[in-house]
């Protein structure tokens, strides 16, 4: 059954590490839904959160064909994890849509980072669902501009 | 000791046990061809006729030997050259370690001259790639690639070096040969589940591929097909991991395998795939394939498991080891199946000629198997001369036949046969090829002339590209587009005797075996090239349409119809 997986790979931080690892799964025809990529407690070693569309036989192939990357130190498919997004919006027409979406960050507990006349951007961190959410709502007043993050993820211990 | 990049590069292919190495110089790598002039008394340096060729005979060193093979190619064009052999090499999982130069490192990405991206091109036809901009970095980045290129499932590597990195100089310590990782044995309920299933099996089937021959698995996999009682067929890569002159060699599998391997294949209650990677080319409709069976597939990359098709029982590890595992955990078994269908004749195709071309390509290698008793090492180019040299010739042992399985590069046999007898200098080594492939690349004739390597090259010619052919006829309602080649008009005696190669023609059967007596004598001495004139409509049978299912394969194809 088709659904999406989140992988937390672990790479070495060598040059052009997230070109083979992005060519791999063009190659392979796998589809990225989002990866995220930075530098973890080691600079040596970097975590990619990769999140993909397919069955379990796909993401086994997937994580099978990473471990043969030589930069791959590990991957993992995250069942237990707390997963996150990270979402910069721009939204609004007019000073009266900035109250309203003011109200609504409130809700959300999202966080205004930069108000223009007409506009206000804000940020917001959470489950991708309320991020999605967020939008939604957000859409009636005009979304100026917007940039996803892509999921983050830690496993739960 | 303070040595220059150029002379570590030496020092450590030396550590590295590489007495031999082909490519071709050019400007960045002038640095490393000084070293090379320097150390000439202990690294044999090949020069081919384009680094291309040189990719294919480090190739087919490897392939013929086990050993890594080495090749070195300038920056640029250089690299570029070298990519179809990279490729061929990762498909077939052929340790190579390629050394490239690149522009020196402050020309890098101003689209200096003779500036390519090699480790951007070259990323997926590799197991890894390196740009070394560190001198200090060189001797380690070499060592690890051999160490790579020879861990677990084996492939190409390459290092890219910028001009300035082997003119620097730095203090360099011996670091040792590297160590491949060994793959692991096999867990122990992998293995009880496998012999379970052995032990209950009625009709087991062996299939071997080309991991087996890496591993060098052969003793195992025979020890496994006796206590198995099971009947043997080999990939193409696997041809001559399993004795062919064996009662229990049953063909080869596949689009052009044997009637009884197709018919072992649905008939079978267990299927053990070693060493194999279950190719297109092998299992035809993958929702069919063995569907009378279960499938126990034991491979070094566990990538493979349930790739191509649904496997039962999948078992990681060393080939070898896992054979052997195997072995202790399996006691004799005795299938009448097994004895049934290795009696039971299936009337294979045979060959035939016209009254102008008599003589068939079936009758020449079956010849030439005879003179050379089976223990010739074949290099193959691709097309129908590959898979006829795969079908008539009875490999008995492994590494004798040299051939692009999965890549299938035409212009791959004359390198490889060329680098396979520099590996292999007491063995006898015989290029086959058809008259497509040789014209892609016999500028190596000048390579196996040059270099006093003694190869005999079989050109086999149809004048047309037969495998295409072949194809356009079956499914192409014979639109024979660009295959019929007859407005070349090539005089091969001609043509060996200005590279300086003694050639000559088969085109009576009487001529067979006196031909090749004489081009197996002269081959002691001498390169020496021999073309075989067939007619062009000599099919290769039997045959399996791509992605159909493996059985009743086709072995009468009618040229009225």
């Amino acid at each position: 059954m088709e659904q999406e997986y989140v992988l937390s790979v672990k790479v070495n931080n060598n040059n052009g590490v997230l070109l083979r690892v992005a060519g791999l799964f063009s190659r392979r025809c796998y589809s990225i839904k989002s990866i995220n990529a930075a530098e973890t407690e080691d600079n040596t070693i970097s975590r990619l959160t990769i999140v993909v569309a397919g069955d379990l036989r796909v993401i086994t192939q997937i994580k099978n064909q990473l471990m043969k990357l030589y930069d791959i130190r590990e991957v993992k498919i995250l069942n237990d994890a707390v997963t996150r997004e990270h979402i910069l919006i721009r939204a609004g027409r007019s000073a009266e849509d900035r109250h309203k979406i003011i109200e609504i960050a409130n809700l959300y507990r999202a966080k205004p980072v930069d108000v223009a006349t007409d506009s206000i951007m804000l940020e917001l961190t959470g489950e991708s669902a309320k991020i999605d959410s967020f939008i939604d709502l957000l859409k009636p007043f005009g979304i100026v501009k917007m940039v996803r993050s892509g999921i983050t993820a830690l496993e739960r211990d | 000791m303070i040595l220059t990049g150029a002379d570590i590069i030496v020092e450590c292919l030396l550590d590295e046990g590489v007495d031999t190495v082909f490519g071709y110089p050019g400007g960045a790598v002038l640095n490393i061809y000084d070293s090379l002039y320097k150390y000439s008394d202990k690294i044999r340096h090949i020069i081919t006729s384009h680094e291309q060729g040189a990719s294919h005979a480090a190739d087919g060193y490897s392939r013929a030997t086990g050993k890594t093979g080495v090749v070195i190619a300038t920056s640029g064009p250089g690299a570029t050259n070298l990519t179809t052999g990279i490729a061929t090499a990762y498909m077939d999982s052929i340790p190579l370690v390629a050394i490239t130069g690149n522009v020196s490192c402050g020309l890098l990405g101003l689209d200096s001259f003779q500036e390519v991206d090699t480790t951007g091109i070259t990323m997926p036809i590799t197991k890894h790639n390196f740009i070394v901009k560190d001198v200090g970095e060189l001797a380690k980045t070499i060592h690890l690639a051999f160490k790579i290129a020879c861990s677990g499932r084996k492939g190409p590597v390459l290092i890219d070096i910028p001009k300035d990195i082997t003119a620097a100089q730095t203090d360099y310590s011996p670091l040792g040969r590297s160590v491949p990782e060994k793959a692991d044995r096999a867990g122990e309920p992998e293995i009880e589940k496998a012999a379970e299933l052995i032990r209950n099996a009625q009709r087991p089937y062996i299939y071997a591929g080309g991991g087996v021959v890496s591993a060098e698995a052969e003793d195992e996999l025979a020890k496994l097909a006796e206590l198995c009682d099971a009947p043997v067929s080999c990939s193409l890569m696997g041809q001559g991991a399993f004795d062919q002159k064996s009662r229990r060699y049953i063909g080869m599998l596949g689009m052009h395998g044997t009637v009884k391997a197709a018919a072992a294949l649905n008939e079978c209650d267990l299927f053990i795939g070693i060493g194999t990677r279950f190719s297109d080319r092998v299992i035809g409709e993958p929702a069919v394939f063995g569907k009378n069976a279960k499938i126990i597939h034991i491979d070094i990359d566990p990538a493979e498991f349930n790739k191509n098709v649904g496997v039962h029982t999948a078992i990681k590890g060393d080939v070898k080891k896992v054979l052997g595992q195997l072995c202790e955990k399996v006691s004799q078994k005795k299938n009448e199946w097994t004895d049934e269908i290795i009696a039971k004749d299936y009337g294979e195709p045979v060959q035939k000629g016209t009254d102008e071309l008599p003589v068939t390509p079936e009758a020449v290698i079956r010849k030439l198997d005879e003179l050379t008793n089976g223990e010739a090492v074949i290099a193959t180019e691709v097309g129908q001369n590959q898979m006829w040299a795969a079908q008539y010739y009875s490999f008995t042992k492994p590494r004798s036949f040299i051939s692009s399985g999965g890549l299938g590069t035409m212009g791959f046999g004359l390198g490889a046969a060329i680098g396979a007898k520099v590996g292999c200098p007491e063995k006898t080594v015989v290029n086959i090829a058809g008259d497509g492939s040789f014209a892609m690349n016999l500028n190596e004739l000048i390579t196996a002339y040059a270099h006093k390597i003694p190869i005999i090259e079989i050109v086999i010619n149809n004048n047309v590209l037969g495998m295409v052919r072949q194809w356009q006829r079956l499914f192409y309602d014979k639109h024979f587009s660009q295959t019929t080649l007859d407005n070349r008009h090539i005089d091969y005696v001609k043509l060996g005797e200005a590279f300086g190669i003694k050639a000559f023609v088969i085109s009576k059967s009487e001529d067979i075996e006196p031909v090749l007596k004489q081009a197996l004598e002269i081959s002691k001495t001498a390169p020496v090239m021999v073309e075989v004139k067939i007619d062009r409509d000599i099919n290769v049978l039997p045959m399996i349409p791509a992605g159909k299912p493996v059985v009743n394969p086709i072995t009468e194809i009618d040229l009225e119809a």
